[in-house]
Parts: C-alpha cells; structure tokens; sequence
C-alpha cells in the first residue's frame, strides 16, 4: 500500500531527499491553479481533520473570507498532547519538508501570508528538527520573500514555529490562538469562529500537521485517487497510534476504516501472553471506551466508530487487557483532565476536581452505592456546559467506562457505608423543585 | 538580585520578536530564553521580561503561573520527568515513578538538597508507543524497564 503522510523513504528528512523525490513539485503545481480549484480539489477528495474533530478540510478552508482587508493566518496544530497520540512527533522527525509544502499550498488557498505551526512545549528534539527543516527550506527559496521567484508566483508565505510550554489545552483551536498571542491558553467563546475572528482578530485557520501533510499528496495524484483509499465518507491513510497492552505498539500508517481488531492483532501484534482484551480506547484518552466483546467488526473511521457508541479523536488506540484494573485507569484519566482543566468554566474546574476525589474514594474502599451514579450525574453536569470541548473530554471517558463496565465498579462499592443523610438536594436536581424548597 | 539577559539572548528575544505583529506574543520564547539563562523565573526575572519586551509585567506573570514548563522556582540540574498517564500505567509508568521517587527520598516537583536532582510526575508526553518512558531535562528516554531507569539515573552522576 501506498503511504502518503509517512513515506517509506531514507532520509526524506533532509531537503535534498525531499526535492529527489519530486518534493516541493506540487506546491509549484497548486500555485498555477486558482484558490478556488484547490480548495474544490481539497473538499472532493473528502479529506477530513486528524486532530479529532474529522471536520472536511476542504470545507473549512472555503470558510476564510474572499475580501478583507485584514491579514489573513493558518495555524498548524502540533500541541498533540491527547493521551495515546503520538503521531504527529513522527511527521516533524520523518517528513517535515511534506508538511511545510502542505503548509504552503493551504495558505495559498485560503490567502493567508503567514502561517504558524504549533508544537507542544515537551517536544524540544522535535522542535528543533522542524525548525531546521524550516530554516532549510527557506535558504532553498521555498519559503518567505524568496518563493516567489523560486515557483514564479506573486504569493508568498512566512512560515513560524511556535513553541507551547505544557498546557493540554492549548490543543483547542481557540486556546491555541490565544497562546500564540502570548495570554494564557484559555479558549474563546465561538461564535465568532477563527475564520471570522482568529488570531489578533483575523481570520484564521486552523489544520492539524497530519490533515496538512496530505494535501501535496492530493495535488499531485489527484482528489479521485484520495477519495479511492480507505472508507468512502472518511478516506485517505490515517496515522494508527497504537499503545497499552499490544507486543508491537507503534504508530503505522494504513487506510482509513481497518478493523479495530486487525489492527491490534495483527498490525500491532496481538496482546502479550494471549490475553484477553478487556477495554480500548480507539482514539485518545478523551473518547468513549469500548468493551472487549464489542470490537468485532468495528472499523477506524469516523462513521464506524460513532455508530459503535465512540469516536476516531486522534485514532490513538490504547489497549488494555483483562488484567487491568480499570478503577486505577479511569482514576489517571481524571486526574490528568482536573490537571489540564484551564479553570475558565466552573463546571469543568470543580467537575473534573469532583471526578477525581470520587474515583479516589472508591479506590480507597471507602466508595458507596451512591458514588457511580454520581459520577454519572457529575459529568453530566460538564457535558455541554462549558466554552471548550475539554469538558466534555473530561466527562466521556468517566460517563461511558462507568455505564460500559459497570460490574467492574460495582467491586469497589462499599456496601457497609451507608450516607448518614441523604442527598436530597443532589437527588432533586433533575426536578423542577426549586433548590430552596429542598430541606435536609 | 538583579537579571539582565546576555547580548545573545538579546539578540534572541528581537529574532523572537519579529515572528509575530505584537510584541507580547513572544513573551513565551522570551520566558524560555529566561529561563534557559537563569533557570528559573524570579520576580526579578519578570520584570526585566517585561522591560525589554515593553509589556506590562502582569502579562508575563499570567503566561509564567500558567504553562507547567515554566518554574517560578530553582528546579535540579538535572530535571527527571515520569509520565505516569495511561499508556505509560499500562506498562509499568507508575512503577517506575514510585521508584525514582524512593530513590532521591522525594516527591513530585521536589528538589534535592544539593540541587542536583528534582523530581516532577509529568502528563502524557507524546511517547505511548514506546512506553514507559522518563525524561531528562530536554531528552527523551523511551521503552524502559525499572533496570534500564536505574542505568540511565546511575550514569547521572
């Protein structure tokens, strides 16, 4: 099979390599063409977002307004920071050139004249390899001042590496734009949405490197042959991470729609010692878990997976087998969304806090009958009520392993404890009763 | 205790500077140079961020208080990450945190008394596929054992 975003090819790292290997040649072809036609070539080929959201990208480039007189930006999200993705660390190592090419034809198509990749603070080695494959592609022409002379064009593109410094957040498109900026990585109220209203109040898009990586690919072979690949309404190669309990986690690059199962036992190896599987999460930590016994026939694409009660993310796979004690999981889960919980919206500051002192007292066997159905209802109370999807996030994985596996709670109840008082208050929430009229 | 940046990292902080239309968005870049030169950021340092960037100081305390790279206090030289998040639980992280812990007497963010060694328990660091791994100041460390840990800390010293 053919790869598109990591190509089996030595050193494509360096620039040289690259331009061997027709690098920069698609750039040169989209520059003749009209923005309009990319961005049709782009939605034809039907390639949606890899951070998470699978949103078309062709779709959201057309959103950018046609006249303005205000400055126009992409942003590249490299914050990749979802637990179980790694994905995006291997396109800065092994392909950088590709994305910055990609960089070059999206900003062409949307108008924009500078563009800046986002890369999470963590990644110092990989910073550095994307900034010197950036400062090589500049002395080559390719980007800044210079390109337009290299491909005969009267477009142009500075291209900006932007360091994060360990924020999860900032992973959110809004929060994003905010860290560049230089505040704090808080999200922003949308409407209006950053091809309205982005970074210093222009419009702006935002891509994931590995959404940006395939468009060379698609110019140079075509919408026709993108939308060939992989499941029909989400095609195209996707970045598998794979990791947890397999004998050969990785990050493998395959068509879009494989078999949750083929991937773990064949691709990834099989789960060591032939063990059962008791959960995956098929696509970072934020995404629905699913059972063992409900894999069969599920595929990695973003139709698939909805239909089966999750979701792609950032298709990071994180397999656990039937010796994992799934408290302690859900327990890690928690405390890493109250440790990333920005603190702007109050039900997700307190929500997730909540989340991991109940986790934490049934863990210490001090749990009752009451506390799975509160988690419950405390997550719910985040889903939905805050700016960012970071709420939600927190309050899937705890809503869905909770009610998914719920005969793996149920052991760590303590049904000696009984309340002295019941919660009256907490029981009446979902009525109409006025929080007045309930007395202890 | 009075911070200037060397002539270098001057230089630096205006190549930072010209990436962006603002001066306050290379306040992160100008933070990491900071720190970088001084190891820590102090109020002292705060203010002379401010200075040469030519933005008010709360700007610069707002950004430092909130990304977890920054330290308002002196971290050890060498500065041992663990991730202890799912992918790296699943395969022993948490073990492996436990015994670094036990191994310099300290807990998380903690400090060693000669400065040598600080301690932090740190969230995914994009590296699940080749868990369980530890950090090292800026290095990565990937598919560890408790044994290899032990031979990278032992060759620290």
């Amino acid at each position: 099979m053919e790869k598109i975003v990591l190509p089996e090819i030595k050193d494509l790292h360096l620039i040289e390599v690259y331009e061997n290997n027709g690098g920069y040649s698609a750039a040169k072809k989209a520059f003749a063409r009209s923005t309009d036609d990319i961005i049709d070539e782009v939605k034809k080929s039907g390639l949606r977002g890899r951070g998470g959201a699978a949103f078309l990208a062709g779709l959201k480039w057309s959103f950018m307004p046609k006249t303005t007189n205000k400055p126009k930006y992409l942003c590249i999200n490299g914050d990749e920071s979802e637990p179980g993705s790694f994905k995006d660390r291997q396109i800065f190592e092994y392909n950088p050139h590709q994305l910055i090419e990609g960089i070059l034809i999206a900003s062409y198509a949307i108008g924009a004249n500078t563009a800046y990749i986002y890369i999470r603070g963590e990644y110092h080695k990989w910073v550095k390899m994307m900034q010197k494959a950036l400062d090589d592609a500049y002395a080559k022409g390719y980007v800044g001042d210079a390109m337009k002379a290299t491909f005969g064009t009267d477009f142009s593109c500075n291209i900006y590496v932007h360091k994060g410094a360990g924020a999860y957040i900032c992973g959110e498109e809004s929060s994003l734009m905010n860290s560049i900026e230089g505040h704090r990585g808080y999200p922003r109220v949308k409407p209006p949405f950053p091809a309205q209203n982005g970074l210093w109040g222009c419009p702006t898009t935002i891509n994931n490197v590995e959404t940006i990586t395939n468009v060379p690919w698609i110019i140079n072979n075509g919408w026709q042959k993108f939308a060939s690949i992989g499941a029909e309404k989400h095609p195209g190669t996707i970045l598998y991470g794979i990791s947890g309990h397999v004998n050969k986690p990785g990050v493998y690059e395959l068509p879009s729609g494989m078999l949750l199962t083929e991937l773990i036992y064949e691709v990834a190896g099989g789960v060591p010692g032939d063990k059962k599987i008791k959960c995956v999460i098929p696509g970072g930590s934020s995404m629905p878990p699913l059972r063992g016994d409900q894999l069969e026939g599920i595929r990695m694409d973003a139709e698939s997976l909805k239909a089966a009660g999750s979701a792609i993310g950032t298709a990071g796979i994180m397999v656990m087998d039937e010796d994992t004690d799934l408290l302690k999981v859900l327990l890690r889960i928690a405390k890493f969304y109250h440790h990333e919980s920005c603190g702007q919206c109050t039900p997700c500051r307190e929500g997730t806090g909540w989340l991991e002192k109940i986790l934490k007292r049934l863990a210490s066997g001090k749990g009752t009958s009451s506390d799975l159905d509160l988690l419950i209802t405390v997550a719910n109370n985040i889903e939905g009520n805050t700016i960012c999807a970071l709420g939600d996030a927190a309050a899937w994985p705890v809503k869905f392993m909770v009610a998914r596996f719920r005969d793996e709670f149920e052991k760590y109840v303590n049904k000696e404890i009984q309340l002295p008082v019941k919660n009256k208050v907490h029981a009446m929430r979902g009525t109409a009763v006025p929080l007045a009229d309930i007395r202890h | 205790m009075d911070f200037k940046f060397t002539e270098e990292n001057l230089q630096r902080i205006e190549a930072a500077r010209k990436k962006y239309p603002t001066a306050l968005a290379a306040v992160m870049d100008t933070v990491y140079i900071a720190q970088e030169q001084n190891g820590y950021i102090s109020d002292e340092v705060m203010s002379e961020i401010a200075a040469v960037l030519g933005i008010d100081k709360v700007n610069v305390l707002s950004v430092v208080t909130f990304y977890t790279m920054y330290h308002t206090k002196p971290m050890g030289k060498k500065h041992i990450q663990v991730c202890t998040n799912v992918s790296c639980m699943l395969r022993g992280g948490q073990e492996i945190y436990d015994m670094v812990c036990e191994r310099y007497g300290l807990k998380h963010m903690g400090v060693s008394e000669d400065g040598k060694i600080s301690i932090e328990e740190v969230e995914c660091m994009g590296a699940c596929g080749y868990a369980p791994m530890i950090a090292i100041n800026e290095d990565f460390y990937e598919n560890l054992t408790k044994e290899k840990v032990n031979e990278i800390l032992d060759a620290l010293q």
